[in-house]
Formats: structure tokens, sequence, C-alpha cells
């Protein structure tokens, strides 16, 4: 991977911020280079918190703000690190942000770092963010790393975001914590009431899926990303 | 560059400087950011203690909120009775989490009928607990909300699946009622066992009862495939969140099985000596209630 990746390294000093390359950068992770669906990275944290949409929005911004810092970091220090220490180190790296990150948040938004509690070790143990600062950081410009780290998290972001949309959309019948298929007997409205009489969908005997909170359930939502994205780009085909 | 980033020297040299200066951010930041946090911690705990009985308060009002509605903050000790030689502020005192070790044993007993160690034992060792031998403290804060229902708010702490869960049960003056619960956790998985921190979980608590009507403990129970309507002890349990939802049982029964005397006078409203302050409060409210049953019930136990 490091080979393919490294090509992108011979650049003119004088090149714009957004050249072309620079743009595939951000764009290729989304598609073609996916994290998750191409690279099959990261799907641990893919399943474990992809039962609601907060949490898998939270996740991504928490993951975007690692990956492009430490790529920042490792790209800026790159002729720096010893070649046989170097997974260390970026271990390291990582998990130096993410402490600092969590000790900041607990200091001036308890509540956002309450909200990430679970979410801090899932940072440092992502593959994603040590694959891309192994493949990409330690051998290119601080900008590209940063473009690159931006566009992998992105991507990794909105992979997260539509399975938690259809898991938390059929396993809980809500969206963003909101019923949208209406009531049920139960649960709380919008006013916090205790709600006795099922409204909406529910009214009409409709009954969530509760395998979809469950792990596998993910699993097989990234195996139908997979299988749509495979059918319409026909670059990922394999002979 | 000059130097050979791969000889040994240079190796260790780097690896040696990165830890020492990772280690020195790392150190100055959670040491500059303590005071903010622990401020955040006592902010949090009492917004926690408030929201257990339904009031809501941000974090940056929570102390002058808690203030207003704080009635009395008690230290009991392992035998349900106030505590009058207590060495700290009740609200200091960590939930219960020194003494889980001990209590456990508690809930192992409700469960098998048969523990190895008998609840007297267990409140014994609480009892002598500490190296001064001032015994455990467990602390009660009573809140009186605008409607004027005073409560009794009792900390707890427990095991959920990844790690430590805990939570406030709020107790009405009769001694039995649950006016209100709330729970939080450290690491439960989000969307499962996490639920426990959402209102669809703590709200059917409130007007369960804790004693059963032959005057024995229950608790408030979640119930896997969920709880009948007229269930006066269960609410329904999260589904993919057995464990956290067992948990949370053990943690209502243990703890409540130490704070059982003092609600069992206040349910009784016999012999209340230890408890001047709320004698008169407790007894207004058995008058006007009817209190057969409840006197009955409190014949059988003592």
């Amino acid at each position: 991977m490091s080979e393919a990746t490294a090509e992108v390294e011979v650049k003119d000093p004088s090149e714009p911020l957004f050249s072309k390359k620079n743009r595939a950068l951000l764009s290729n992770p989304m598609d073609d280079d996916n994290p998750i669906t191409v690279q099959v990275l990261g799907i641990c944290s893919a399943l474990a918190i992809t039962v609601q949409l907060k949490q898998a929005v939270v996740m991504t911004v928490a993951v975007m703000f690692v990956l492009a810092a430490g790529n920042v970091i490792v790209s800026l220090m790159r002729n720096l690190i010893p070649n046989r220490i170097r997974i260390i180190v970026q271990l390291v790296i990582v998990a130096a942000l993410v402490i600092l990150v969590d000790q900041v948040l607990k200091a001036y938004v308890y509540d956002v770092s309450k909200a990430l509690s679970v979410f801090v070790g899932l940072i440092i143990t992502n593959c994603i963010i040590m694959g891309r600062l192994e493949a990409f950081a330690l051998a290119n410009k601080p900008w590209p790393a940063f473009l690159d780290g931006i566009g992998n998290a992105t991507a990794y972001g909105m992979i997260l975001i539509i399975v938690s949309f259809f898991r938390e959309l059929f396993g809980s019948g809500k969206l963003w914590g909101y019923p949208v298929l209406g009531n049920k007997v139960g649960s709380l409205d919008s006013a916090g009431n205790l709600v006795s009489e099922a409204t909406g969908l529910y009214a009409m005997g409709y009954v969530d899926n509760g395998m979809m909170i469950l792990p596998p359930m993910a699993l097989i939502t990234v195996g139908v990303i997979i299988w749509v994205q495979r059918a319409r780009n026909a670059k990922l085909i394999e002979a | 560059m000059a130097v050979d980033v791969n000889s040994n020297k240079y190796t260790f040299i780097f690896a040696a400087v990165m830890v020492v200066v990772v280690a020195t951010v790392l150190a100055l930041a959670a040491e500059s950011l303590k005071p903010m946090q622990k401020a955040n911690v006592a902010n949090e705990k009492r917004q926690n203690i408030l929201q257990s009985v339904g009031i809501k308060a941000e974090a940056a009002e929570a102390e002058a909120m808690y203030e207003k509605y704080k009635q009395e903050e008690l230290i009991l000790d392992a035998y349900g009775k106030v505590k009058e030689n207590a060495t700290r502020a009740p609200f200091d005192v960590a939930m219960l989490k020194d003494y889980k070790g001990g209590l456990s044993n508690i809930y192992k007993l409700y469960k098998s009928g048969n523990g190895s160690v008998s609840l007297e034992d267990t409140r014994a060792s609480l009892a002598a607990w500490g190296e001064d031998g001032v015994g455990a403290d467990f602390p009660l804060y009573v809140i009186r909300n605008d409607e004027g229902q005073t409560s009794y708010i009792v900390p707890m702490m427990g095991t959920g699946l990844w790690g430590p869960v805990w939570g406030y049960l709020a107790i009405a003056d009769d001694g039995s009622t649950v006016t209100g619960a709330m729970f939080d956790h450290k690491s439960e998985t989000p969307g499962l066992g996490a639920e426990i921190k959402e209102a669809g979980f703590q709200v059917p608590f409130q007007g369960k009862q804790i004693f059963q009507e032959n005057g024995e403990l229950k608790g408030v129970i979640a119930k896997k495939g969920g709880a009948q309507p007229d269930d006066p002890h269960g609410v329904d349990a999260i589904s993919g969140g057995t464990i956290t939802s067992n948990g949370v049982n053990e943690m209502i029964y243990r703890t409540l099985k130490i704070y059982e005397p003092y609600f069992l006078e206040l349910r009784g409203g016999a012999s209340k000596t230890e408890i001047v302050e709320e004698v008169e409060m407790v007894a207004d409210s058995l008058m006007t209630a009817p209190t057969d049953s409840l006197v009955v019930d409190s014949t059988k136990i003592d």
C-alpha cells in the first residue's frame, strides 16, 4: 500500500493548495479507495457504534480530528522517525493526541467528553488511523497528509452514518433519537410522557427489527453497501 | 540529514526523548486541567441527584439549585442508622465504590438463598470498615421539590457489562414509593446497555414500590421480556442489554438492603429516635395515608 501512495510525494513546491492531485486525496477515499468498504479497515468501530446516528456522527468528528492531526504530526516528523520503531512512535502520537483531547474536553466541554467516553479507546485502536499514518503520512508532506486525513475520516464517517441511519431507523424506529415512525407503547413521547397508546406505524402493527441493533446486522449492512458499490464501480470488480 | 536516523544510538535517544516529551505534555495537561475537571464532576453529581427527582439543572446553575432544594444530607452506617460521628461530609462520599466487594455478598444471598456470608456478617464487617474502624459511610440526600414532595435519594454503584454503572434512586417519604431514578454508566455499549441513562428506561421507575406488601424488600427489577403494566416492582429491561440490566437489578437490591432499616422506619413510622428532624414530617404524611397495612407490615418485620 505504501508503494502505491508514495507516488503522490513527487510534488512541485509551487503546486496550488487544491491541485488535482490534492483534490483526489479528498475524493478517492469516498469511492475507489474507501477505508471501510474497499480497504476493509476500521470495521470493529463500524460495528460497535452504528446503533444510533448521533454516536456515529460524534465518532466521525473525533476520528477526523485525530486522523488529521496525527497525519500532520507524523508527516512533519517523517524524516526524524527511526524506521525500526516507527509503529511505536505512531501509536504514541495517536494515544497522546486522544488523551490530550479527552482531558481538554473533560475540563471545558464535560458533556461532549461524556458522550465520547467509550469511543476514546476505539479511536486509538481504529486501524484506519494507524493505516493512514503508516501508508501516507510517513511518505508525504504535511498539507497532502492533512487532506488525506480529512478525506479518509470523511469517507469512514460517511459509511458509519449510512449504516447507523438504517440500523437506528429499523432497529429502534428513531432517527437522531426522534421517533420518526410513531410512538410505541411504553416509550416516551416528545413531551417526556409515557405513551399508553401506539401511534404512527406502530398503531398498524409494525414491529421494530430487534436484529438490527445487534452487531451482526451492521456487518450485513456494510456488506450490502460493498455490494452496491461494486455493482456500479467497474474498477472494483475483480477479474 | 547528517544524522543517521536508523543507527541504534539515534533510535534509543529518539525513543527516550519522545517518551519524556509526551509524558511531560500529558502530565502538565492533566494537572493543570484537574481543578476544572473536579468542579465538573461535583456539578454533575448535583445535577444527577436533582435529575433523579425530575429537577432539570444546567451545569452552571447546578450548585445554586442543589442548595435551594436540599433539605439535608445524612450519612448512615452499615445498619441503616444515622451516623453521629461521621468524619466527612455526605456529599464527599464516593458512591459506595470502596465497599462494593463486601456488599456483593448481599445479592448473592438474595439470589441463591444461601450465601457463604450472612447479611449480618456483611453488615458487621462494613460497620468496622476502614483503618480506624469508623465503618463504611452510606450517604443519603434529602431533597424537597417545588410541590413539597420530600425524596430520600440513595446513591448506588454497580457493575455493568464493560465497566461500572451507577445511579440515584429517590424514595418518597412513605419509605417505599420510588419518586424517580437516574442511571449512568462508564462504558456500556451505545444503543444497548447505554440505554439505562435514557429517560425511556428511567421514567418507568416512578411510582414503583421497593417493598412488597408483606414488607419484604424487593427493590425495582428490570425484567427481560418486559414487565406487566401493573407490576409494582418491575420495569422493562433493555433488549440486547441483559447484563447491564442485571447489573442494575443487583445494584438496586444490594444498595437498598443496606438502607432497608432506615426506609422501614420511614414506612412503619416506628421508633424514630435517630431521625429526629423527619419525625414530624413523616408522622404528618402517615396521618393522612391509610396506614393499616403499613402498621401490620412493620410489626411483622420488627
